[in-house]
């Protein structure tokens, strides 16, 4: 048994904490938000390279900066704490029979509440002004680019690859999507079996491709370069393997794409073969065949694999 | 209101542990007669299901026939609870024959923890274990999917088995862990701290355990049926056309939300008609109010998944088609019905967090509870708006896109009330004399973890930021921050404080203090760069990834091994100070005010020898004119007089 020590001289019962912890945090909050402001809000995903992925690196650098004090109030509090008000060996006392301070609870409900309607309202003006900011928007959706000078594609989801149509070049259809620069874009994205997800993550778009629904997105391209296109909702056996990358391209480089492959696939015959554009598509009825191909009772009930069971064999 | 329920007129007397305790140990239910009826209640169902469903619901693609499975499933449920014994009263209810004594349970002997006990006590020691069980289970499919992913592109795993993994874990986790507290510290300190010798129903109590192993196994044996494709979401119309996995899923779902509910009801009955006099609601200790509204959570928002278990089951075998597009469903009313209970289970995981840690913060910081009403306020209040936040998972899924402004505004104002938790803990350690043991740093480490787990909650809600974050590895990451991080930490911290009091036995300090470390930092240093995988552009649930992501994944994975290990060390420790070294702790190691450590630990068979009168609330600390919690032997006709009001009272 050791035998009891003196109490370590605690700080002198005067001082004033909630100052020394207001001294303490200040600094590293402002240090911090100017930090994520000047040096990291560059480079913040998903970068600059349409309005959208603008709109989203923006409020992600914003949140950080609402977020870095509240984190550095609560460490610094905490951190202070645990080194002044630790327990000393041998004294065994309780502390102060402290209930409430009906003035900090307030105070400290009305900060929170203030951050939280600020924050609330911010979002709400950076989703409505950049139309939808690049997220799904439904089949009609209320927030539009305010351009009628749109870029229409559609994005057709089935496992496990995307496949794009392009209703103003004859409905023709591509597995590689090239888009414009200095474009506004309105995706329109659907689904022929299960529930998937168009992300095209430096476009900073975002949209679920849900069966008989059309999804709409839009975004305008600011900078020419590549993206990746993954599939973002859990779709099945490979999932993890369904993504492609796509181009943003001066708009002399896009014309000539898109007339050059409306050309090879109108010569071919091609456009004839694919079903008439639609918003949706019923993959279990083609209509040059005049009939629904897949009985009904197939689509539902026992454990129906729309793929062979047998598990394809790790590449 | 009557705190003992009385024999009713012309039943003969109740008997100690059932009709069937004179019986030799292997003709009384237990264990093996629950396996027996499990079996046979399995193939009879197979059975009857082949004979019902032979020629209309076998499908050509994949030759099987989901009906005899499901069936299987249920009857051999049923014969599981038949063969333990559950339904016995039942019959002698109907012969007019004795009922078991709920109140009495014969002492000693460990083979009551292998049957259908009534005791509150031993129903918490079961669910410990089994909790326990399913944890380090659901851990170790988190080990091979970090495994997998050590390599972008090449695979320990097939593609199937990779999702099956996936599924495993997820569901797993999310279903089993929604009772990791509600289980053992909630069933076993819910009459010990209102000062109850019983639970309401202890019988739907005993049920609600009992149902928990049937999901496990049920759910483990889709590793046998080639598991599910969908993660623990379970979408549609992926889960339609998924192989017979997919039953076990849905079976193992349902039967664990109904040992959920179950659970809610007696919790919210109990804490409602058995409190002692004196209990008023302005005294009840932190973690009562958090099973509280735990509770009201289940009940609520639980049912909503049973049905959805039921709709997908029933589009798998008898060909309905709720949710498919073609003929007449829809895949978004999966969707929605998933995520309105979806999103009130998450905080069923984190307010036992909540109640864990501020019922442990004042003991160890030797102060009264700062704000106790701030408290309870902030668990009421993120119970309530839980119920109003759901869409915010369906952000980018085109369901009602006008309403995402209301569903960011909801679910940015839950972090109001999550904040009230953070102000109270914070305020109470204010000039306080905190003691750095095993709980309080488990205590510790859940705020800090869900701190960051709850600001990064916040970037979610935001639609814009959202966009990018939605889906990916950034999610990942929040919610094991708020779960693992919040409930799992709150649940060892509960371990460490609590198994004095459960079984008499402490567990070792250096050992716990070398598992609290390892778990704390390796916990962060495999959650933490999971927001940059997210932010960099990584899906959930894929196994392939760009090739420039793997060097923060192999560090994940390292990480995520040596978290492994240090649960291992808590496993070593808490099998060996259990079983083999048996340290007594038998007083009140924390010096508590708390009710549960007004008794002798273990408690004794009845908890109090008399109902206790509470003299005050239980976070009195440092005020030398706070009478004792409670006198446990008041004088004859205080706790009748405290009843007469309502005319039932009974002196125990």
């Amino acid at each position: 048994m050791a035998t009891p020590e003196a109490p370590a001289a605690r700080a002198p019962a005067d001082r004033n904490h909630g100052l020394w912890i207001f001294l303490i945090w200040l600094p590293l909050a402002v240090v911090a938000d100017l930090l994520i402001w000047f040096v990291w809000k560059p480079h913040l995903p998903p970068g600059t390279m349409s309005s959208s992925a603008e709109h989203q690196q923006f409020d992600i650098a914003v949140m950080a900066v609402v977020a870095a004090p509240v984190l550095l109030f609560v460490w610094v509090y905490a951190g202070y704490a645990l080194v002044n008000w630790r327990h000393r060996a041998g004294d065994d006392g309780d502390g102060p029979p402290i209930h409430g301070n009906t003035k900090i609870q307030a105070t400290w409900i009305a900060a929170t509440a203030v951050i939280v309607l600020g924050l609330f309202v911010f979002g709400t003006v950076e989703l409505i002004v950049p139309a939808g900011a690049g997220a799904g928007e439904g089949p009609a959706p209320i927030w539009q680019p305010n351009t009628s000078h749109r870029l229409e594609v559609q994005v057709i989801g089935q496992q496990w690859a995307f496949t794009y149509r392009w209703p103003q070049f004859g409905g023709m259809e591509t597995s590689e999507l090239v888009l414009p620069n200095n474009t506004t874009v309105e995706f329109h994205v659907t689904s022929l079996d299960v529930i998937h997800s168009f992300w095209a993550y430096q476009l900073g778009v975002k949209a679920d491709a849900n069966p008989g629904v059309d999804n709409v997105a839009y975004t305008t391209t600011k900078e020419p370069g590549t993206f990746t296109v993954r599939c973002n909702e859990l779709c099945g056996l490979w999932h993890g393997a369904m993504f492609n990358y796509g181009h943003v391209v001066s708009a002399a480089a896009f014309q000539s794409w898109a007339t050059h492959w409306e050309a090879v696939q109108r010569s071919k015959g091609l456009l004839g073969m694919l079903p008439p554009y639609r918003l949706t598509y019923d993959p279990t009825v083609i209509p040059q065949l005049g009939a629904s191909i897949v009985k009904i009772d197939g689509i539902t009930g026992g454990a129906g694999y729309y793929y062979p069971p047998q598990d394809p064999v790790t590449p | 209101m009557a705190i003992e329920i009385q024999p009713g007129a012309g039943r003969m007397q109740p008997v100690a542990g059932g009709p069937e305790s004179s019986r030799p140990w292997w003709m009384r239910p237990a264990i093996h007669t629950g396996l027996i009826g499990a079996v046979i209640g399995y193939f009879l169902g197979h059975w009857l299901g082949n004979a019902l469903s032979y020629d209309y619901a076998q499908n050509a693609l994949s030759d099987t026939n989901d009906v005899p499975i499901i069936l299987g499933y249920v009857l051999g449920t049923i014969g599981w609870l038949a063969g333990l014994g559950v339904f016995n009263d039942l019959g002698r209810l109907m012969l007019g024959k004795p009922l078991r004594d709920v109140q009495h349970e014969p002492a000693g002997g460990l083979a009551k923890y292998f049957r259908y006990t009534l005791d509150h006590k031993v129903v918490g020691i079961q669910y410990l274990f089994g909790m326990i069980t399913y944890f380090l289970t659901g851990g170790l499919f988190a080990m091979a999917i970090r495994s997998e992913l050590l390599s972008p592109s090449y695979h320990l795993l097939s593609s199937s088995a990779y999702l099956m993994v996936v599924g495993e874990h997820g569901t797993m986790m999310m279903m089993m862990m929604s009772s990791v507290v509600l289980g053992p510290f909630g069933q076993y300190f819910a009459p010990l701290m209102i000062g109850s010798k019983r639970m309401a129903f202890p019988r739907i109590e005993a049920i609600g355990f009992w149902l928990t192993p049937a999901a496990y196994i049920i759910l483990l044996s889709g590793v046998l049926l080639g598991g599910f494709p969908t993660g623990w979401t379970g979408y549609a119309p992926l889960s339609t056309q998924a192989g017979p996995g997919m039953d076990t899923y849905a079976v193992a779902f349902g039967l664990m939300g109904i040992s959920m509910i179950l659970a809610g009801f007696n919790i919210i009955v109990t804490y409602i008609n058995y409190r002692a006099p004196g209990m008023r609601w302005s005294r009840l200790p932190m973690f009562v109010w958090s099973m509280f509204t735990v509770s009201f959570l289940q009940v609520l928002a639980v049912p909503v998944l049973v049905a959805g278990m039921y709709m997908m089951i029933t589009d798998r075998t008898f060909q309905t088609a709720f949710f498919a597009n073609q003929l007449g469903g829809s895949s978004y009313l999966y969707q929605n019905v998933f995520w309105f209970f979806g999103h009130p289970e998450v905080y069923i995981l984190a307010l036992p967090g909540f109640g864990v840690v501020s019922e442990i913060i004042p003991v160890m910081c030797r102060k009264p509870l700062f704000g106790y009403r701030t408290a309870a306020a902030g668990m009421i209040g993120v119970a309530l708006l839980s119920f109003f936040v759901w869409q915010h998972h369906l952000f980018d899924s085109g369901i009602n896109p006008d309403m995402r402004p209301l569903f960011m505004l909801t679910t940015e104002l839950i972090s109001i009330p999550t904040g009230f938790i953070y102000l109270v803990a914070l305020g109470t350690f204010w000039k306080a004399k905190i003691r750095f043991t095993v709980p309080m740093l488990f205590c510790l480490a859940m705020y800090f973890n869900f701190l960051i787990g709850g600001v990064s909650g916040v970037f979610l809600s935001d639609v814009p930021a959202d966009t990018t974050e939605h889906g990916s590895f950034f999610v990942m990451a929040h919610f094991h921050y708020t779960i693992m991080g919040g409930l799992i930490f709150a649940f060892m911290a509960g371990i460490y404080y609590w198994l004095p009091k459960m079984m008499g036995i402490k567990l070792n300090e250096r050992l716990g203090k070398i598992h609290f470390w390892t778990m704390f930092i390796f916990f962060n240093s495999t959650f933490l760069p999971l927001f940059a995988l997210g932010m960099l552009g990584m899906p959930r649930r894929v196994f392939e990834y760009a090739q420039n992501l793997q060097g923060l994944n192999v560090w994940v994975s390292i990480s995520a091994f040596c978290l492994g290990g240090s649960l291992l060390i808590f496993l070593f420790n808490f099998v060996m100070s259990t079983l083999v070294w048996r340290e007594k702790e038998v007083g009140n190691p924390w010096q508590s005010r708390g009710l549960e450590w007004q008794v002798s630990s273990p408690p004794p068979p009845e908890n109090f020898e008399h109902i206790p009168v509470i003299l005050s609330g239980p976070y009195e600390y440092g005020d030398p004119n706070a009478p004792p919690v409670a006198d446990l032997n008041p004088p004859v006709g205080v706790v009748s007089a405290a009843y007469a009001s309502s005319g039932a009272g009974l002196e125990a």
